[in-house]
Order: structure tokens, then sequence, then C-alpha cells
């Protein structure tokens, strides 16, 4: 089909703009927008009526007019040219690199939208990923193919945390192909250099395949970034069989993004202006993390938010939380006491984690003294609560015990250093450790078999 | 049935996943059409002039003004027939493993079309009825093993009547004519494959009153918030409350002959999850694999919105087919705000004036009509069988907010409410439902049945227990203000025994392989030692019995490990009731009793 151009450009408003008199144009194709002096942009089609499609410009509409703009349909949707030869390298937002390399010579051209896994397709994710951070191996564990946010404010270190755990994360079980795909959405320069310098000093450069938007890139580049990014990890995840990391940073500056457009378009909108379809969108970048049936690669999927005014319930951590399985909140309070990684570990759950330990997977007692670390933290703050309103002396001697477990606990177990990798085995020790403070008769989360086994010797050792 | 007509129009606008076609005169509200030269399946919603607005059920992406738009003049439909359980279906029923095998892929391309039925295997069927019965609309004409626990009934097709001409035994698909009704002279084929409209309701005899409960092996579910057969319920809870952990367990553990569960919108793994689950888990009424009663449908968030709308639709007109053979059909849906969401999004799509939050101003009648479609009566047919459908609804309210439309408005119809509390899931106290605030109004209609089974004990137990957790929150206000010393020695009492039925009671790990299902006589037998701890220890302390040693007594670690007790074990609870007396008379100080006045 011969590309058909244009000149009619009618309206234009925002990141949007009305081109006239159009025909045979696609839904959702790729277009290509020549300016007056030369500069080339790319949209895509959102909406077509009759002879007038709306287009909506990634790298925005200043200074298109309508008379010099050349609009060209290109009669397919937006591809990235994938190849195993993007680890290592540095791509902007649009999937063109900017580290001054060569263009990438394309294996295959792929839909960055990609399509529904079906779920029959899927295999269920139940390998343990060690990070070596013992507020997520411990009581969060990651699985494999799993997509586990980081809820995040601004101020708090989720980007020195998702360096680490890009770093450190592997299998228990020997060593495979592992890659990261990064992709960055309006973060500042110094944010995206923290990464690149972090992961070329540890030399996890050469596995990592970046795709960055910097904040002032343009806001709309910023929808097609992570679309891309998941379908370079779809490569190399499902055609070159690699274990691959996804993390995405930061999410809130994607729904702005998304919300600008929507508005553009005088969409009805739904809670504080963000449109009604932001939970269908988001799902459509979160599930394509996964495993499939007869593929020995996964994606694992970590992306990255900054909360507004520290609310969970704003949209954009809300819907994410009803999509993602589970959720890393970090807490402002553990910040300021100097704590690091600050893990919220009370609000903080991996709904997969039941599924990828216990005996073959880590260790058998693993589920049980995850749940009973978490009563025992639970029950000791609530103590400290207490006895701030009412003294220490109105606790009883248990409560006392419990409130004492909780101030160790983030000192020892939720406190570790930024390049400290502690292995399940010292994770779930540490853990026992801790939990001799407690009457053993509390224990009521425990199997009896295994308080025998683990928390027995422990004690004894203390008696002697 | 009207005549089928076929109307061709083309498309003139496309928005996402709304397509309006031109030259559609004589197309009707709800038809399914197919769209453009792919066929994608869509239902119209609207229809002006010549121009109708539809809702397309697979991506839009790539369609063009001009591309034919056909409407077959039939509306969305669910194919009935043997075959059904143990399918994994996608919300327009399309077996989602055929589609992998149609597409070659482990993702759903687009246009892909393939029978929910299938049309090949044969059935033994075996008839009920024989040449020159007079049967009418819902009789039974023979039955067909669906599967290990699945008797099949083939019934009169409804707007059938008279008398069976012929009748077929043996090795049938679900084609051939398996019986000819004879209706003075009109001849009726009837096959075992059958067609129904997923947004009518089908009609039933009569309705019944829900005084049966449907038990689920949760302990706080069924002796404090129990649900009838034939009712409704919703789980309304913020993310990470455990919502789909319960929906799972009752899809495990209800006492329903078939389960119909619908994944609306939400995460796909989760679906593989009970796809790979449930057939290696026993049913502990049959002993057989949970699929063996099962059907699954997905919608995943990333499918297309517009069949998340139809999910729900298609999964409650399988769970009425399968009632109307007369089984109890218990159909959970998870969850109805991505449902409601699919409405909103298509609404705004169609620019219709929005209500609150943007939803459209009849999501409450829509949501009333879908959960009104659940109940217990007498299906058609002579017999007069009695089946029926219960509703779980989980609701997903936006920041954990219940003042939100759609909880409200399935607040409205729904009659047993499970609030989940974030608190209670961080205390990893699950199920996370609040036992202050959720409520069944079927408690009083249920109580007389279980009094007749456990010798008129239940009610007062379970009122006292309920009594017991009320005066726990309210006791719990004065310890914050004043300390737990400022409380009487019966208040401490009381305080002991709400944390032992938290803990040694509501508490239950759905994870572990005895404590995740627990018999009614179970739950009898650890609610009546609990409360009984609880009479036997306010008469110790009212013999000086020193508080301390009371609540330290070995016994009360046995009552904590309770749960983990075998099914086959619970007699060991009934021995339990000694032990307390016994090891209270060793505590109880010589003389007490003078001293108690």
């Amino acid at each position: 089909m011969l590309p058909r151009e244009y000149r009619t450009i009618s309206s234009i408003s925002g990141p949007l703009m009305m081109v006239e008199k159009t025909s045979d144009v696609r839904f959702d194709e790729l277009v290509e927008i020549t300016l007056g002096n030369g500069e080339k942009r790319r949209g895509r089609v959102l909406e077509i009526e009759k002879d007038r499609a709306l287009v909506q410009v990634f790298e925005g509409t200043s200074g298109i007019e309508n008379e010099d703009t050349k609009v060209r349909f290109v009669g397919k949707v937006l591809t990235l040219p994938v190849s195993k030869d993007m680890l290592g390298r540095v791509f902007n937002g649009r999937g063109e690199p900017i580290d001054g390399g060569a263009p990438l010579i394309a294996e295959q051209n792929l839909d960055i939208n990609g399509m529904p896994m079906n779920p029959f397709s899927r295999d269920f994710p139940s390998e343990f990923i060690q990070t070596g951070i013992s507020t997520i191996d411990g009581l969060n564990p990651m699985v494999r193919g799993q997509k586990l946010p980081i809820f995040s404010a601004s101020g708090l270190p989720h980007n020195r945390m998702a360096a680490q755990i890009a770093r450190q994360a592997t299998v228990i079980s020997g060593h495979e192909d592992f890659a990261v795909v990064f992709a960055a959405m309006g973060i500042t320069f110094e944010e995206a250099s923290f990464f690149m310098e972090d992961f070329r000093r540890t030399g996890a450069l050469q596995r990592t395949v970046l795709y960055i938007n910097l904040a002032d890139d343009p806001a709309i580049e910023r929808i097609s970034t992570p679309r891309i990014a998941l379908t370079a990890a779809e490569y190399l995840a499902f055609e070159c069989n690699m274990h691959v990391v996804v993390i995405l940073t930061d999410l809130t500056n994607y729904c702005e993004a998304l919300r600008e457009i929507s508005a553009a378009r005088k969409e009805v909108p739904g809670r504080r202006g963000y449109p009604g379809y932001l939970y269908t969108d988001l799902a459509t970048m979160y599930e394509r993390a996964g495993r499939l049936k007869g593929k020995s690669g996964s994606i694992t999927q970590i992306p990255i938010l900054t909360m507004p005014e520290d609310d969970k319930t704003h949209p954009i951590p809300d819907l994410t939380g009803y999509i993602t399985e589970g959720q890393i909140i970090l807490s402002r309070s553990l910040h300021r006491q100097g704590i690091y990684p600050p893990v919220d570990v009370m609000p903080s759950l991996s709904r997969l984690k039941d599924k990828g330990i216990g005996k073959d997977k880590t260790r058998e007692d693993h589920a049980d003294l995850m749940n009973q670390l978490f009563a025992a933290y639970a029950r000791g703050k609530e103590a400290k609560e207490l006895a701030v309103i009412l003294g220490e002396g109105a606790l009883s001697d248990e409560d006392k015990a419990f409130a004492k477990f909780s101030t160790v606990f983030e000192d020892k177990y939720i406190r570790q250093g930024e390049y400290e990798n502690r292995t399940i085995q010292e994770t779930l020790q540490l853990g026992w450790d801790l939990l001799t403070m407690i009457p053993v008769k509390e224990l009521k989360r425990i199997r009896d078999a295994y308080i025998e086994k683990y928390l027995k010797p422990l004690l004894n050792k203390g008696d002697a | 049935m009207p005549e089928k007509k076929e109307i061709k129009g083309v498309i003139e606008r496309i928005s996402g996943s709304l397509v309006v076609a031109g030259g559609m005169e004589g197309a009707s509200m709800q038809d399914v059409v197919h769209i453009g030269e792919l066929g994608l399946v869509g239902e119209i919603l609207e229809v002006n002039g010549d121009k109708a607005s539809i809702q397309v059920y697979e991506e839009t992406s790539g369609l063009m003004p001009g591309e034919p738009v056909v409407s077959m003049g039939e509306p969305l439909s669910v194919e009935l027939g043997p075959g059904i359980i143990e399918q994994f279906y996608d919300g327009i029923q399309r077996p989602l493993e055929l589609i992998e095998k149609a597409a070659k892929s482990h993702y759903i391309s687009r246009g892909i079309s393939v029978p929910a039925i299938d049309r090949s295997k044969k059935w033994n069927f075996n008839p009920k009825v024989k040449v020159g019965d007079d049967v009418i609309a819902g009789d039974i004409l023979g039955v067909v093993q669906e599967t290990v626990v699945v008797e099949h009934r083939i019934m009169v097709p409804y707007g059938v009547k008279g008398k069976v001409a012929k009748i077929e035994k043996g090795d049938h698909t679900v084609e051939d004519v398996i019986a000819v009704i004879d209706d003075n002279g009109t001849k009726h084929e009837v096959k075992m494959l059958q067609r129904w409209p997923v947004r009518k309701p089908r009609p039933v005899a009569r309705r019944l009153p829900p005084n049966v409960p449907m038990t689920t092996g949760q302990r706080v579910v069924d002796a404090f918030f129990p649900v009838a057969l034939g009712g409704t319920a919703c789980v309304p809870g913020p993310f990470g409350s455990g919502k789909t952990v319960i929906q799972h367990q009752f899809a495990k553990w209800a006492q329903a002959q078939i389960v119909v569960y619908v994944g609306c919108g939400e995460r796909g793994n989760e679906m593989t999850d009970v796809l790979l689950e449930f057939p290696e888990l026993d049913d502990p009424q049959t002993g057989q694999p949970l699929m063996k009663r099962t059907t699954l449908i997905a919608n995943t968030s990333n499918m297309p919105v517009a069949a998340r709308e139809a999910s729900v639709y298609t999964a409650i007109t399988l769970a009425e087919y399968y009632r109307d053979m007369g089984y109890s059909v218990a159909l959970m849906a998870d969850s109805t705000s991505r449902w409601a969401e699919a409405l909103r999004e298509m609404s705004g799509r169609l620019e219709e004036m929005p209500g609150e939050e943007g939803y459209p101003a009849y999501l409450g009648t829509r949501l009333a009509s879908f959960y009104e479609r659940a109940g217990r009566c007498i299906v058609n047919g002579k017999e007069g069988r009695e089946g029926s459908i219960t509703v779980i609804g989980a609701v997903s309210p936006p920041g954990g907010d219940l003042s939100e439309p759609v909880t409200q408005n399935t607040l409205r119809v729904t009659k047993v409410f499970w609030g989940l509390d974030a608190n209670l899931a961080y205390q990893r106290h699950f199920p996370a439902i609040n036992w202050l605030n959720s409520y069944s109004l079927y408690t009083e209609r249920l109580d007389p049945y279980w009094d007749e089974k456990f010798d008129d004990q239940w009610t007062s137990l379970r009122v006292e227990a309920m009594s017991l957790l009320e005066q726990e929150a309210q006791l719990n206000e004065v310890v914050r203000l004043v300390g737990i010393d400022a409380l009487s020695r019966d208040e401490r009492m009381v305080m002991e025994t709400a944390k032992s039925l938290r803990e040694d009671f509501l508490h239950q790990n759905a994870f572990h392989e005895i404590d995740t299902y627990a018999s009614m006589d179970k739950q009898f037998k650890m609610l009546k030692t609990i409360v009984n701890f609880h009479h036997a220890g306010l008469d110790a302390l009212h013999k000086n019995a020193p508080m301390n040693k009371l609540f330290n007594l070995p016994v009360r670690e046995q009552i904590a490990r309770m749960r983990y007790l075998e099914e086959k074990d619970i007699g060991q609870i009934d021995k339990l009731e000694d032990t307390i007396k016994e090891q209270i008379n060793g505590i109880v100080p010589v003389g007490g009793d003078s001293n108690a006045a």
C-alpha cells in the first residue's frame, strides 16, 4: 500500500491533532509527522470518524501548524526492532540508541502493545528469587514471573533498593541467563545516572537494557516507554529463554501523562481526574509479567511508583495494588530512624509467597516462621503504642517481651547494608534467633515439630 | 424463535473498544455482530437511526472505516450441553485451550472462532422417558455422565411440550437429534446442544425462601455470618486483604454441587493457579478432584474490556442451566468492581451522562438484576426439582473506601456482607473478615436448622460468642485509656476468651492442610469448648482462683491447637471438657466457695 501523506491538520490541542479528509486510516496505526523545518515526529491514531483521524503525537505538538506539516500514515502499528544485542545498550524512551553506538540490527520487529497472554498458556510462577534483602526474602518472598511493585514516596531510597535488587537477584537452583530491562519514565537526569553508574560499576550493565525518558523529555513519549521495555523483555524472555527482571520507574509519571491525554480528549474523568480506564491500561502492562508453558524464560516486574502525599489510597498505588501480586511499601518513619531498607513490613505483601517457599524451595519452616514474625511484630508495635499512652508499666510481661522484640526486629532484621547480600538461610536463622525473645507458648503460628527442631536448640544453648 | 436476518453495514467510527457502524437499519439492541475483515465479535449497545454503537469483545487496533459489519440478528448467547464442566472459558465462552491451539501461540490473537462445546465428542445418552410420555419444558429427557461426579440432565427446551415421539438411547454427539417431541402435529427435534441468550434470566417455576445453609468450611463465615443456599453475598475489601483467597476457599469447600468461578478483570496468574490447583485438590464431599464439578471463566485484566462486561452474564447463565437440572450451584465472581469499570468505560465512550464517579446512572439496576438471578427455587418441569444459585461477589473498592458507588449499590441487593479489614490483614489475621461490621441477614433463618442438629445449643453459643467479641471491642477502648489493670477480674476473663475466639477460632489458615476446612461438627465443638472454658473460668475466678494461673493452664494450649485436629479425630475435642474441669479444679483454693458471695 502506498504511504498516504496529508497536509490537512484541522485542529491541534495539547498532544492531539485532528487530520481531515483521510482515507483507509487504521485504528492504532503509526503516524509520521514531518514539520516545516524537516523535523520528524511520530504519533498514533487514537480515534477515527469517517474521514477524520485523531492523532496523538508522541513528542508533543509544539511547532506543528496546518500549512507545512505533513502527516503520513504508515500502515502498521508502532513496532520495536529487537535483537539480543540490546543487552548493554542505552536507548531513549522511543527505543532509539542514545549511547553513541550503532543502530540495532533487528532480528524481529514487534508490536509494542503485545498481545494478552492466554491464561491457559501461563505457567504458574513458583521459583523463589533470592534478593538478599531479608524483608523481601524472609517475609515477602518474590518468585520468577511475579509482578511486585515498590510503593515509595518522594525522598525515600527506592532507587537504591531497586538497584540492590537488580544487582543481587538470583535463584537458588543453578545459574541461568539473567537480564535486567530498565525503563525510566520522567525521572531526573541525576536519578538516571545513578542507575547507569551503579550498573556500570558493578558490571551489571552488560546484562541490562536501559530505556530512558527523562523528566524534560516529552511527557507523551512516556506512554510508549514501558511498552517498549516490556516488548524487549518479552523477546529476551520467551525468544532467547532468559530470566528477565523489568524495573519500571516511575509509574506515577506515566499515569500523569495518561491523564494529560485523557484530559485533552475531553473524556469523562474517573477518580482525581485520571481516566476511567486507568486500571485496564495499567493491567495491559503489568500483566505482561509471567511465565509461559514450555518456555524456560520468565518476566518478573518491579514497578516503582511514588505515592503522592504518601497516600496509599491515591488511584495510582490503589489500582496498581489491585493488579500486581503484592506490594513492598516503604516507610518514612523507618527511613527517619535511619533504617535501610525502610520496608514497612506490615502492609507489604507478596501474594505468591506461598508458592515459592517451603520444603525443597527454601526450607520447610519458612511459612510458619514468616507468619509468626509478622504476628509478633504486629503485637510488639501495638504494645509499644500502648506504652506511649500509658507508660511501660501498664504492659504485661508478655507485651513487654513483644515490644522489645519489635525494636530489635527493626534494628537487626529490617536494617541491612546496601551491599549486604544475605542468603535465605541467614535470613531464616536470624528470624529464629529473634523469636527466642518471646515465650514459647505465644508462638501459636508455628507447628510443634519446627519449634522442637529449630527453636529448642537455640533456647538450650541460652540456658547452658 | 424469530427468523434470523443478516444485516450488513460499514464501520464509521472507531474509538477503543467502541465501533459505530452505519447502514445498520433494522438491527436490534444486544445483537451479536461480526466486525471487519477479521470478523471480531461485538454486541450492539445503542441504535440511533441507521447507526449502531457496538462494543467489541476483541482488540480493535488495525480496523478502518469502511470495513464491513455484519449482524447475525441474534443476541449474545451461550451454548449449553455436556462438556461445560472442567472447561476453562474466556468471557464470551470460548475455551481458552482451543484458542491456544487455534492461535498456535501463547497469546490470544484476534478473530478466533472456536466452538464452546466439543462437537465431535460422543456422550452416552441414557433416556429417562419413553415414547408416548407427555413432557413439558424443563422435564428431563435423559442423562449423560458428564464427569465422574456430575450427571448432566438433558431437559426439554423452553417453549416445547408434547408427546415424546422418538428417543435415541446410546452414544451421540451434542448435535445429534436425541428426541423428537410431537406437540399436536408440530414436531420438535431436541439435541443435547441448546442455546440461551446470556442477558435473559432462565425462568423457574417458583422461588423458595433461603432457609437451608450453604456451609463453606470457613469458621468465621459458617458460625457467624452464614450464607444460605440461593443467597447473595459480597466481599468488599482493599487490595491485599485476601479477597481472592477467600473466593478460592469458597470455590474449594463450599457445599455446592457445581461451582462456576468467574475471574473478571483479575490477574492472569490467579486463574492459572486455580486451573493448576483444582484438578489436584479433592472435594471433601465426593472424594474426587474439585475440577470435576467446576467450570472456570476467565477474562483477565489485560484481555479486552468489553468481554469482561459479558463474562458475568456468561457465568450466571451457565449457573442457571445447572440449577435447572436440580443442582445447587455456587457462583464466585471476582471481581464485580472490574465489571462495573468495564460498564463505565463503555458508557464513557458512548458519551452518556455520567453518574457518581463517572459510573453510568444504570449501574445500580444492572447490579441488582445480576444478583437477582441468584436464588433457591423449584425449577420448571413436572417433577418439581429444587435447584439453587448462590452468588458470592467480590468488590474492590478504590482505596478501601466503602462509600463508593459499586460497593453501595452492591450492599443494597446482597444479604451478606463480609467486610475485609486491612488492619487484620496486616496482622496476618486471615480470613480478614471484620467480625464487628460484617453481617448476614440469613443468621436468624438458619439458626433453627443448626439448633435442630446440635441439640438446641447452637443459637445460644453463637450469640454468646459474638457478644464476647463485642464486649472485647468496648473494653479495648477502656484499656487504651487507662490500661489493662483497670479492668475487673470478670472483664479480664472476657478479654481472654475473646482473644481465644479470635486466635483459636476465627483465625484460619487457608494454606494449612487441615486448618483450611472445618466441618460444622468441628466448628460446633470448638466453639463450645472455648465458651465452656469461659464459663468454667468465670466460675473459678468467683471462687478466688488466681487469674495468672487460670490464664496459663496447660489446657489452653490444647484449645489453641484444636484447629489442627483432623476431622476423624474431632472426638478428642469433647474430652477437653473434662480436662478443663480437672485443671480448673486444681487451681481453685480450698474453701474458695465460701468466699464467693
